[in-house]
């Protein structure tokens, strides 16, 4: 694996949940002038309301004989007077249609939460997936890490099931463990987590290092702790090593 | 179905032709059809091993190239009924070999072959590569010394990501490690890595041990593959390699110190 690659993995994004207060006009009457004026009246009041302000349009008032409208003048009006809309609440099928024509997101009817809102197939669009959980997820390895490789656990845990020959290299944000023998390097929390540790069942390692604090085989094969069991943690910028 | 074995190392001077002629000429004599092919194309050996260097007339990349048949290329071997070599070129370099024209020749030898050994060149560069590529089993053939084991280890990565198994997900290829020039002599004084140590740190399954032998080296000046010196030693460690091979249960020999005779330890007997 290249430097280049090691990049590449690094995560460009963070998904996370808000909440956030936001306008909502809820239309009652189907009368874009009447609306007008209205609004007008009330910028006039009142002139530094809205500015540009996050809007919702709920739709999910009006009553279901009034005949359609057109959502796009609707938009036009409430950016007149400072009103920006962000998304639609309805449950009509036309007024669902126009939004999806103007690729403007569409939230349930307020209060209506688990009745679900029927759309053509083909205007459907797949649910947002909720964010992942904040831990990453472990890379595990279930054979003989060689001599010239390199493997690299971003945002985790990395878990080697075999032996790690010498001259192959272990990198992990997270922990790194062998249940094997370790022969080559281990370099657990990469990017700095100094809680991050490494644990072997037979300590043979070439260079061990977290948090970038290293021991290499030099210094290592003179504790009583080389060929055995270990758990290698850092503490006050120096590496301890303890049997298991 | 054919079987694609290639003889692999990393490093160079192990045994890998040595290991190739042997190993080929024995599936041979078992009755399976068996073509040994050249990878080292620019240093080519395995004519000479197998004594049929007078014989070349169109080689491997004669027929990537399309300047040859395979039929022409291939050397029918004069002792056993089932051999054929296919040898390397000794006028060009590893550049003369490409993906799809390897994979067109090995595609043409399944046809009419049960066993294609490929004979790899040392070193992990695009000879040894293509040699391993296409390969359904591998033997890996180490000395008994740390810088042997270490590439023999870069080898095994590579048969393990970069073939072509790997490459598409298939199942992995099978990986066979062979032990040439094993002295116990000199691993009871501590000079070698013994068998246990090898497997140790490589981990994979030992296919044999072949001692280090004189047997060798004349077979090798001679042209003939040392597995037909059944009287030898490394002969006799080699036809055990291709019994295993075969999925014969056959248990190790050569591993402890032969006891001399009384006479040999007279006249200091070096068979």
């Amino acid at each position: 694996m290249s430097q280049a690659d090691l990049l590449d993995q690094d995560p460009v994004f963070q998904l996370k949940g808000s909440m956030l207060a936001v306008t909502i006009l809820e239309l009652v009457h189907n009368d874009l002038e009447r609306l007008d004026r209205q609004l007008a009246e009330k910028v006039a009041q009142a002139p530094g309301l809205f500015q540009n302000t996050p809007l919702v349009l709920g739709l999910d008032k009006l009553p279901a004989v009034e005949t359609a409208f057109d959502l796009t003048e609707l938009m036009a009006v409430c950016r007149r007077h400072g009103l920006r809309t962000l998304a639609v609440r309805t449950a009509r099928e036309q007024d669902v249609a126009a939004a999806n024509a103007l690729d403007l997101p569409i939230l349930p009817p307020s209060g209506a939460r688990e009745r679900a809102i029927e759309l053509a197939p083909a205007q459907s669009k797949p649910a947002a997936k909720p964010p992942e959980p904040a831990r990453a997820t472990s890379k595990i390895i279930r054979t003989p890490v060689r001599g010239g490789q390199q493997i690299y656990a971003a945002g985790g845990d990395l878990i080697v099931l075999a032996p790690v020959s010498a001259g192959a290299e272990l990198l992990a944000d997270g922990n790194i463990h062998v249940y094997g023998p370790l022969r080559g390097r281990a370099l657990a929390g990469v990017k700095g987590d100094s809680a991050a540790a490494v644990f072997c069942q037979s300590l043979n390692a070439e260079l061990v290092s977290i948090a970038g604090v290293y021991k290499v085989a030099e210094d290592l094969r003179r504790l009583p702790h080389w060929g055995k069991s270990v758990h290698v943690s850092l503490s006050d910028e120096m590496l301890n090593i303890h049997l298991l | 179905m054919a079987k694609i074995l290639v003889v692999t190392s990393g490093k160079g001077g192990v045994g890998k032709t040595t290991t190739s002629a042997a190993i080929g000429t024995g599936l041979a004599m078992r009755g399976y059809k068996t073509v040994i092919v050249d990878f080292d194309v620019g240093l080519r050996n395995l004519d000479l091993i197998m004594g049929c260097e007078r014989r070349v007339v169109y080689d491997f990349v004669n027929v990537i190239n399309g300047e040859a048949s395979l039929n022409q290329a291939l050397i029918k071997d004069k002792r056993i009924e089932n051999l054929s070599i296919l040898a390397a070129s000794q006028t060009r370099d590893k550049d003369a070999l490409t993906t799809e024209g390897v994979e067109k020749v090995l595609d043409e030898l399944r046809q009419n072959f049960d066993y294609i050994v490929c004979d790899s060149p040392a070193g992990i560069e695009k000879g040894a590569y293509l040699a391993m590529y296409f390969a359904d089993e591998a033997i890996v053939v180490t000395n008994p010394e740390v810088s042997s084991v270490r590439d023999s280890d870069r080898m095994l990565g590579l048969l393990a990501s970069k073939s072509r198994r790997a490459e598409k997900g298939e199942e992995s290829v099978k990986e066979h490690l062979l032990l040439t020039r094993y002295n116990p002599e000199r691993v009871i004084k501590g000079e070698m890595l013994s068998v246990t140590d090898v497997e140790e740190i490589l981990a994979i399954r030992l296919l044999g041990v072949i001692p280090e032998s004189q047997a060798v080296l004349k077979a090798s000046n001679q042209g003939i593959p040392v597995i037909l010196d059944d009287i030898s030693d490394a002969g006799q460690a080699y036809s055990d390699a291709v019994d295993r091979l075969l999925g014969k249960d056959v248990a190790h020999r050569f591993l402890e110190v032969q006891k001399k005779g009384l006479l040999q330890r007279f006249f200091g007997g070096r068979e």
